[in-house]
């Protein structure tokens, strides 16, 4: 019998436990274990962003991240921002501008974005670009990405 | 295979755990965790996650020194208003790092132990002449970085001693310094070289020089060839001239998929002059 860990966390809002295996990455406990498929394995070894979650606020890359870190912090995933309305305006803008294209990338994409609009309200294109800089999009659909976050930052406050 | 998981949350346990031996290190994880999930690094039998550890974050100006904690973020670096205004260099290489997500997680003490030659604080580090704090159960020492390196991925640490801080002196009045790195692209590419220079600059003359390069030999080294053109020189253009013709002259990388050994040698040339450029003008 080998070695799990109990862990105790926030999961986009609600308290959750789990018992993980010291080796498992975030990544594959939130898809196998808590069973929420919305975050990406895109390369697996932080190049791509597919999986970037928020952890107490922060984005990181969840296959870089050991799932026993995620002990006692603050977890967001695309799945919770998609169910808060204070999201909404980010998601439209997605659609609207067409910075979706085989979808993909985009779940890593829309939290980075979340991350990036928490640190700049109102992001310059510099800014936007730079702050995208470790998502990688196949279809490299990036302009219209950039300009979906622009227009999620227009009118707000 | 891993038999014990332990997230100390003091610096007393997270050594004794270390003392027990066979035990990985881990804090952000963004080195140990691809290195282990594609089989290239077997986890110990312990896994100590130290980054619970208290008073190992961010930076402090302690007597004529200024001390960096080993769990200091990359961002916190990029971002501290503090590491701004004393030490602007491992802001500017903080911000060239990797990606978002990775400096959010990743720490100046992973950096340092994972002793990558392409790792970006260390050549800043090297020209900002760091000392190395390592304690053990046993107590504790420092090294000075730039005999801390010993291979790819080695260093004088052993099994049961951490990284908790990281020295380097106060700027003296008219010290610069100043780091350039180059890939294929700004964000998450490993530098095919870097370099990084420092030195007292005062009526258009450079003092008490430090040359480091990245990426051109098994760890990050410094470039005393380039130093002793440099030394109480005026930078002026037939100087800059002489400082990258010996950079170029004394360095001796490898050619890997990133770049050859010529092109490296010839990037090592035109940055030492566009880094020494950068320090002229402060």
């Amino acid at each position: 019998m080998s070695l799990t860990v109990e862990i105790r966390f926030t999961l986009n809002g609600s308290p959750t436990r789990a018992a993980v295996p010291p080796g498992l990455t975030a990544l594959a406990m939130l898809r196998d274990i808590v069973g929420l498929t919305g975050t990406k394995y895109g390369c697996g070894e932080g190049e791509c962003g597919a999986c970037t979650i928020l952890v107490d606020g922060l984005s990181v890359n969840s296959c870089l991240m050991f799932a026993v870190e995620c002990d006692g912090r603050a977890i967001t995933t695309v799945e919770g921002l998609a169910a808060d309305p204070a999201n909404d305006r980010l998601r439209d803008a997605f659609v609207e501008e067409g910075g979706v294209q085989c979808g993909f990338c985009t779940p890593g994409m829309i939290v980075q974005s979340k991350y990036l609009l928490s640190q700049h309200p109102h992001p310059s294109h510099e800014q936007i670009r730079r702050g995208l800089e470790g998502n990688l999009c196949r279809c490299t659909g990036y302009k219209k990405i950039i300009e979906a976050v622009a227009k999620a930052a227009e009118g707000t406050p | 295979m891993v038999e014990r998981y332990l997230a100390p949350t003091t610096l007393d346990e997270a050594l004794k755990a270390l003392a027990a031996g066979d035990a990985t290190i881990v804090a952000g994880g963004t080195d140990v965790m691809p290195q282990s999930q594609a089989g290239r690094f077997k986890l110990g039998r312990t896994l100590v996650n130290i980054r619970r550890v208290a008073g190992l974050q961010g930076g402090a100006k302690e007597g004529d020194e200024i001390r960096l904690g080993a769990l200091t973020t990359i961002s916190q670096l990029r971002e501290d208003a503090f590491i701004a205004k004393t030490l602007p260099v491992l802001a500017e290489a903080a911000d060239h790092f990797a990606s978002v997500q990775i400096r959010n997680m990743g720490t100046l003490g992973g950096n340092i132990g994972n002793a990558s030659p392409a790792g970006d604080t260390l050549v800043p580090l090297l020209v900002l002449d760091a000392v190395v704090e390592l304690r053990s159960a046993k107590g504790m020492r420092r090294l000075r970085l730039d005999e801390f390196f010993t291979g790819p991925g080695k260093t004088k640490r052993t099994p049961d001693e951490l990284i908790t801080n990281i020295f380097v002196p106060a700027p003296k009045p008219g010290f610069v310094a100043r780091f350039a790195k180059f890939g294929t692209r700004p964000a998450l590419d490993i530098s095919a070289v870097s370099v990084g220079i420092a030195g007292i600059v005062k009526d258009g003359k450079i003092s008490n020089v430090r040359v480091a390069y990245g990426a051109v030999a098994p760890t990050p080294v410094r470039g005393r060839a380039a130093e002793a053109a440099l030394e109480g020189k005026t930078l002026d253009a037939a100087t800059l001239a002489a400082a990258a013709k010996a950079a170029q002259g004394e360095v001796k990388p490898i050619s890997d998929r990133r770049a050859t050994a010529w092109y490296r040698r010839e990037m090592i040339h035109n940055l030492v002059k566009k880094v020494l450029a950068d320090v002229a003008h402060g």
